[in-house]
């Protein structure tokens, strides 16, 4: 029998945490998507070569400390404006490869506008949108894109239409946008699931290298804390009840 | 392009000032009296040029913000509105000072509160000068009264907004904006290379190299005690301005009984003001403030001790005479005459209100 | 059919004992500690069946953490 001294030889190594991503402790909930995604970020970053010419754009909203965890530059952007913070840094150095990094709070309610206009400008950047639901950071108040009849801490008997609105399918909107590309809803709850999100995820990187326009990649995600059930609930929960709202999948690929 | 003597609007000066001092981006938003440093620019063309960016932006507040992106990759980048426009814009001018960057943004002022009017006014300069976003910190306000220092100001602006790592501010109003006059434009500067910015601002995101820890733009901190560090580290470099920096112009003040001070175009309306006065037997001077922040203490101290009163000449309701009362602090008489709304005073309406309010007798 | 086996390295200080890499496991080789925690209190994923692994990475993939390596052979 081979024991485990014999395996743990560098030759063998089939799966590591990507070298970009360094090792801060990150602050984020355990089972939080925003881990898997982040690592799927420093992956394709490093084996498409570009760490020195990464510009990363990071929200406010869970993800706005996403600058400690991958070892390129970055700017911390005001609530929703990401989008036109990545234009100037883009049009400024459009040899580097830029990306914004936003919750559905930022992209979807305050920084709507931002998102709209640099899609439809169809500016060479890549717009990773995490999707769960719901305002994690806050403390779980309803999102745009909050099901109906989901509770939040703001909406606590559930969405309700007539009050709140309608959840948004703002990557559908997106897509209907000229200077978008590349839109497309994936999820990280599987690892089959995370290798087609990455293969996305490189897509709209070299998209905006090639200067193809916008690419969004939507992450239909989790948030076990703001939905209060357990990580593995959580995963469960999403295919069930956000999957058939937000069904995975291109919207738009040209 | 070499140096050029020109006859343009104070709008259109600010255009070719920004073409011609190097710099590397311009996003802005369309609001009366400014419009045409947007138009101009477009008209100008220079991404065929100097390879200067010109974006019309979805809003003011993304205009802000792309100055905020383009601030922290190093790049020269101004942003200009008016009144209702820059109040949009505090929260990233908040965000860009919090984070330390250098900018330009111009205010072409226009009457107010809210929606107001287009016609002149200098009402934003407690906006300008006692923050208008949230957080302590400062912006360098120049206030420009002639075309020419229009395009002057945007090197200077440039000059210590880089010299600092902090936002600069143009404050005009509509006449500034709107008038025409001859202007010496400067010959064209050539715009930084990807390496002089590495190598002249090492914190800009340029792309992390294997030399350099990542750099992070950042206004946020959580952890208060560093965060009041942060805070301690801007207020000692708004001390150090403060030393340094202060511009003002004097006119006929030697042996003045009593001082106006105004700033912009203000300032072009009393200097009439001191010559009719003069005809008159009344020793009047005049101070211009041209950094409205830092301010002129200093020399308004001084001069405390010598007249008999100050007039704050301003188009609003009495803003810059608190700065002037915090300088004098008591030693001699401070009054305020301002129009508002859009209107602006006539140079006998100025000495009466000298007469009136502190002559008396 | 070539056998494969496996091991994978948790790095124990990074877990957050979220269950997912136990859940993503094909071969039920990963658990949570029962009693022991990490320095921030959680009870971090190890190898409760090391015999069953097989190398296939799901775990490490599915983790947010990063804290999973794995190797494989084929023998």
């Amino acid at each position: 029998m081979i024991t485990a001294e014999e395996i743990i030889k560098p030759e063998n190594l089939v799966y590591t945490k990507p070298k970009l991503m360094n090792d801060t402790h990150m602050h984020y909930c355990p089972g939080c998507s925003h881990g898997v995604v982040h690592k799927l970020v420093a992956e394709v970053v490093e084996e498409m070569g570009m760490e020195e010419k990464t510009i990363g754009v990071s929200p406010v909203g869970c993800a706005v400390f996403a600058y400690n965890y991958i070892d390129i530059d970055w700017v911390e952007a005001a609530h929703g404006r990401a989008p036109a913070v990545a234009t100037a840094v883009k049009r400024l150095s459009p040899d580097k490869m830029v990306f914004t990094y936003q919750g559905d709070g930022d992209l979807a309610a305050i920084g709507t506008a931002e998102t709209i206009h640099a899609c439809n400008r169809g500016e060479n950047i890549v717009i990773i949108f995490i999707n769960n639901a719901i305002y994690g950071m806050t403390g779980g108040q309803m999102a745009p894109t909050t099901l109906e009849g989901m509770k939040t801490s703001t909406c606590p008997f559930g969405r309700d239409v007539k009050l709140n609105g309608y959840p948004l399918k703002i990557s559908n909107l997106i897509a209907q946008l000229d200077g978008a590309c590349y839109v497309t809803r994936q999820s990280v709850q599987t690892s089959p699931a995370i290798k087609k999100a990455k293969k996305a995820l490189r897509q709209a990187f070299e998209n905006s290298m090639a200067g193809k326009g916008t690419s969004l990649v939507e992450f239909v995600s989790t948030c076990s804390s703001g939905w209060k059930m357990t990580p593995v609930q959580s995963n469960k929960w999403m295919e069930e009840n956000m999957f058939p709202f937000y069904p995975l999948g291109d919207l738009k690929n040209e | 392009m070499s140096e050029e003597i020109r006859l343009m609007k104070g709008n259109e000066a600010i255009a070719h000032a920004a073409v011609r001092y190097g710099v590397d981006g311009y996003f802005g938003y369309p609001i009366t009296p400014q419009s045409e440093i947007l138009e101009t620019l477009t008209e100008l063309r220079p991404w065929e040029t100097t390879g200067m960016v010109v974006l019309q932006a979805e809003s003011e507040v993304a205009a802000i913000n792309m100055v905020y992106g383009g601030a922290g990759a190093g790049k020269k980048v101004m942003t200009s509105s008016s009144s209702p426009g820059v109040s949009l814009k505090q929260e990233g001018i908040s965000y860009i000072a919090g984070a330390e960057l250098p900018c330009l943004i111009v205010n072409v002022m226009r009457g107010g509160p809210g929606l107001g009017t287009i016609q002149p006014s200098q009402a934003d300069y407690f906006q300008t000068t006692k923050g208008g976003g949230h957080g302590d910190y400062r912006l360098i306000a120049l206030a420009p009264s002639s075309v020419q220092e229009m395009v002057d100001f945007v090197g200077l602006g440039l000059d210590l907004a880089f010299k600092y790592n902090n936002p600069a501010i143009i404050l005009a109003d509509g006449v500034i904006g709107q008038m025409m006059e001859k202007v010496v434009l400067p010959k064209q500067q050539i715009r930084r290379t990807e390496e002089e910015i590495r190598k002249e601002c090492p914190w800009a995101i340029t792309g992390k190299t294997a030399d350099r820890k990542r750099n992070v733009i950042t206004s946020l901190e959580l952890d208060p005690e560093r965060m009041e560090q942060n805070n301690i580290r801007f207020q000692a470099k708004y001390r150090t301005i403060e030393e340094n920096e202060v511009r003002y112009e004097e006119l006929y003040c030697e042996d003045a009984e009593y001082i106006a001070v105004a700033f912009g175009s203000s300032a072009r309306i009393c200097l009439k003001a001191v010559e009719i006065a003069r005809e008159q037997g009344i020793k009047l001077g005049l101070l211009r403030p041209i950094t409205l922040w830092p301010f002129p203490t200093k020399i308004i101290k001084e001069y405390a001790e010598k007249v008999k009163g100050f007039l704050s000449v301003e188009l609003n309701a009495g803003q810059m005479v608190e700065d002037i009362r915090l300088s004098v602090n008591g030693r001699t008489a401070v009054e305020h005459y301002g129009r508002m709304g859009g209107i602006v005073f006539s140079p006998e309406e100025i000495v009466e209100a000298l007469k009136e309010k502190l002559i008396k007798e | 059919m070539a056998k494969v086996k496996g091991t994978v390295l948790v790095n124990t200080e990074r877990c957050k004992g979220c269950e997912l890499c136990v859940e993503a496991c094909p071969t039920k080789t990963l658990a949570l500690a029962k009693k022991e925690v990490n320095d921030r209190g959680y009870h971090y994923a190890y190898m409760e069946n090391p015999d069953a692994c097989i190398g296939c990475a799901a775990c490490g993939i599915v983790c947010p953490d990063g804290c999973i390596t794995v190797y494989k052979v084929k023998l």
